[in-house]
């Protein structure tokens, strides 16, 4: 998995709350683009117009947010579908780092998969940034980058020197160090085998009878 | 110590406890669909990795296959090679495949239980957020993006962070005509669709005793509608009648023995729950969702809300949005609202007595001629006991569409679509900008609301139908 150390890029305000990830990802882009594409069709409701070209008025094609790997958003992004492609869409235009008060839980599970950081912020504090990043744009200021910095859990923005946030320890060390999930776990091999030889023991109707498996 | 269903479920699946509140959980169960299904067999290969446990997974094609009566797979040649590409991976996986046509074959989340495959006091995963469905039996289910459903084909475990439980309590019983589809709607309209999140719910109450299997999978459904992954009712006397004889239930002297440790799972009398909610069954009503998040939604007969009635400014623009996309004003009323399309399907509500309550609405009536109305059973044992009682001559005989069980109209990933600005009411649970197609208007109700709709063709409080 991508290594998350670092980050230091512009942001992109997206004051939406309950984006599903429908909305990210459309159903029929799920089925039949290959994941390196999927960026192409990322928002592509609000990000294309209906010819297919992009709308220019969309946030991540607005001269200020075109590079954006951060994006702000409302309460409860990526709820609704477990589609990881949500994910996929979002890296495959350089999104690595999404920050909200809240996230759906599959979609924040499948973020540290891909080596996308969500982060988690008070509300007031989310509110203040979208703030922020609306009068930026509008008095047509150069937007300085921001920087995330997973090592010590803090964010610099223009107007704040560092917002701690909380993320738990074994995720941090997993996209520090770029872990590879399974190979995490198959260290625990043993403890998997012995598990099993035991639920066969004491619950065995978890275990399918041959005759119905065989068809 | 006294402890709940979820804990106590949960705590005989932890592996070894990887960090505080994380466990590594063995997974007895992991299903497969043709969205991903292939792609994640495939990612194992690239990953020179193997199937473990090929005899706890299972494999079936649902959100990609036509349901035109006829069909033989998709609806195109894309579609065709998508769940070819199931098909052949699970053969060479050694995975059982319930391919199209065949008995077994269904929306995974209504064959899965009808072959026996999901058993109280199990964990069971797919990649599907409405695995939650399977809560219904007592079982810690959920939904996992694509590589956490490889990371189970590999190892048959999953890291997981212990959720917080909270209790629903649907207290009193419930008026005629109201059933598991309103009970859920009126939670997610009490706590909305982040209110469960980090959550794990149980159903307790004697309206949830009182539903059918087919009614509590139905309420554990729409858990992940209001934010949580895992939703669950104790497993009881009506759970084992169902299951008994099913082809993979256990049988003989290991069904007695699953059904007395099976007895043992429902929650403890002293067990703390980190969340209370209490609902009001005598309260309740036909719900109908009139925006684009299934939190919007109302009592049939009550006003859409007026936007400065919002909570919050965030709550006004997006209730604002929705109206827009909705073609709706506040403070107006659902009923009359003419709709061009009824859906009676999906894994919330195409089961067997849903089919049937749906039936006995439009039996002896017509579909209003500007109506497309379609009926999508959840499965083929659905389909063909539906059959077997004539349900599809009354719904045939009504002017609705009988087709071949799939996931259809609930998320249009088969390129079945409604088309945009066309309004439907739906039986799925989502209701998302586009989520039936672009630009398409979905209203989320009861089959029996969906059936009424089709034959007034607006918007219709199914009480006052005559």
């Amino acid at each position: 998995m991508k290594k998350f150390e670092v980050l230091e890029s512009t942001a992109a305000p997206f004051p939406h709350a309950n984006v599903d990830t429908d909305r990210i990802i459309r159903i029929e882009r799920c089925a039949r683009v290959a994941r390196e594409d999927l960026g192409n069709w990322v928002f592509e409701t609000e990000r294309l117009n209906p010819d297919g070209s992009p709308n220019e008025a969309f946030v991540l094609h607005r001269p200020p947010f075109r590079d954006a790997q951060i994006l702000v958003a409302e309460d409860n992004f990526g709820c609704g579908s477990s589609r990881e492609m949500a994910v996929w869409a979002l890296t495959g235009i350089g999104i690595r780092c999404v920050i909200a008060p809240s996230f759906g839980e599959i979609f924040f599970n499948n973020c540290f998969q891909n080596g996308v950081l969500p982060i988690r912020l008070p509300a007031d504090t989310v509110a203040e940034l979208l703030q922020r990043l609306s009068e930026q744009e509008a008095a047509s200021n150069e937007p300085a980058p921001w920087r995330v910095d997973l090592r010590t859990c803090r964010i610099s923005t223009p107007w704040h020197p560092a917002i701690r946030f909380d993320i738990e320890p074994l995720r941090r060390e997993a996209l520090l160090e770029g872990l590879d999930s399974i190979g995490m776990t198959l260290k625990h091999a043993e403890a998997i085998d012995a598990y099993q030889a035991q639920q066969r023991q004491i619950m065995p109707w978890v275990w399918r009878q041959e005759t119905s498996t065989s068809r | 110590m006294a402890r709940t269903l979820f804990e106590k479920v949960w705590d005989t699946h932890v592996i070894t406890s990887l960090a505080a509140g994380v466990d590594l959980l063995h997974i007895d169960r992991n299903m497969l669909h043709d969205l991903g299904g292939g792609e994640s067999l495939s990612q194992l290969a690239r990953d020179g990795r193997s199937v473990r446990n090929p005899e706890l997974t299972l494999a079936t094609p649902d959100h990609i296959v036509e349901t035109r009566q006829g069909r033989t797979g998709g609806i195109a040649p894309w579609a065709d090679e998508v769940i070819d590409k199931l098909c052949v991976l699970a053969k060479e996986n050694s995975i059982p495949l319930y391919n199209v046509g065949e008995l077994e074959h269904g929306i995974v989340h209504v064959m899965a239980p009808e072959l026996g495959f999901v058993l109280p006091g199990t964990t069971i995963v797919c990649g599907d957020s409405h695995t939650c469905t399977l809560g219904a039996f007592g079982a810690v289910a959920f939904g996992i993006g694509s590589s956490e459903v490889v990371h189970v084909l590999a190892t048959q475990t999953l890291p997981q962070r212990r959720p917080k439980t909270m209790r629903v309590r649907f207290n009193g019983t419930l008026p005629h005509g109201i059933g598991a589809k309103d009970m859920s709607l009126a939670l997610i309209r009490a706590i909305g669709t982040a209110g469960a999140t980090g959550y794990a719910i149980e159903y307790v109450g004697e309206a949830v005793r009182g539903l059918d299997m087919e009614g509590r999978m139905t309420l554990c459904n729409l858990s992940i509608e209001s934010g949580a992954k895992v939703g669950m009712i104790a497993p009881d006397e009506t759970t084992f009648r169902w299951l008994e004889g099913r082809p993979q239930a256990p049988t003989g002297r290991a069904w007695e023995q699953a059904v007395s440790a099976w007895r043992e799972l429902a929650t403890d009398e002293h067990a703390k729950f980190d969340k209370d909610i209490v609902i009001d069954c005598s309260t309740l009503a036909p719900y109908i969702t009139w925006g684009t998040s299934p939190e919007q939604v109302i009592a049939v007969d009550q006003p859409i809300p007026q936007l400065d009635e919002a909570p919050t400014s965030v709550h006004r623009t997006e209730w604002g949005n929705a109206l827009e996309y909705m073609g709706l004003k506040g403070g107006e009323s659902l009923i009359g609202i003419r709709v061009d399309r009824v859906f009676i399907g999906s894994c919330s509500n195409s089961r067997l007595p849903d089919l049937r309550r749906a039936a006995q609405i439009v039996a002896g009536k017509q579909v209003a001629a500007h109506v497309e109305a379609w009926v999508v059973p959840g499965s083929e044992r659905v389909k063909r006991a539906a059959e077997a009682e004539g349900l599809d001559t009354v719904f045939k005989k009504a002017g609705l569409q009988w087709r071949e069980p799939g996931c259809s109209l609930c998320v249009g990933a088969n390129g079945e679509v409604v088309a945009p600005g066309q309004r439907c009411v739906s039986t799925s649970n989502r209701n998302f900008t586009g989520r039936q197609g672009p630009g398409a208007r979905t209203h989320l109700a009861s089959p029996e609301m969906a059936a009424a709709a089709a034959i007034t063709g607006a918007i219709t409080d199914v009480r006052t139908l005559k």
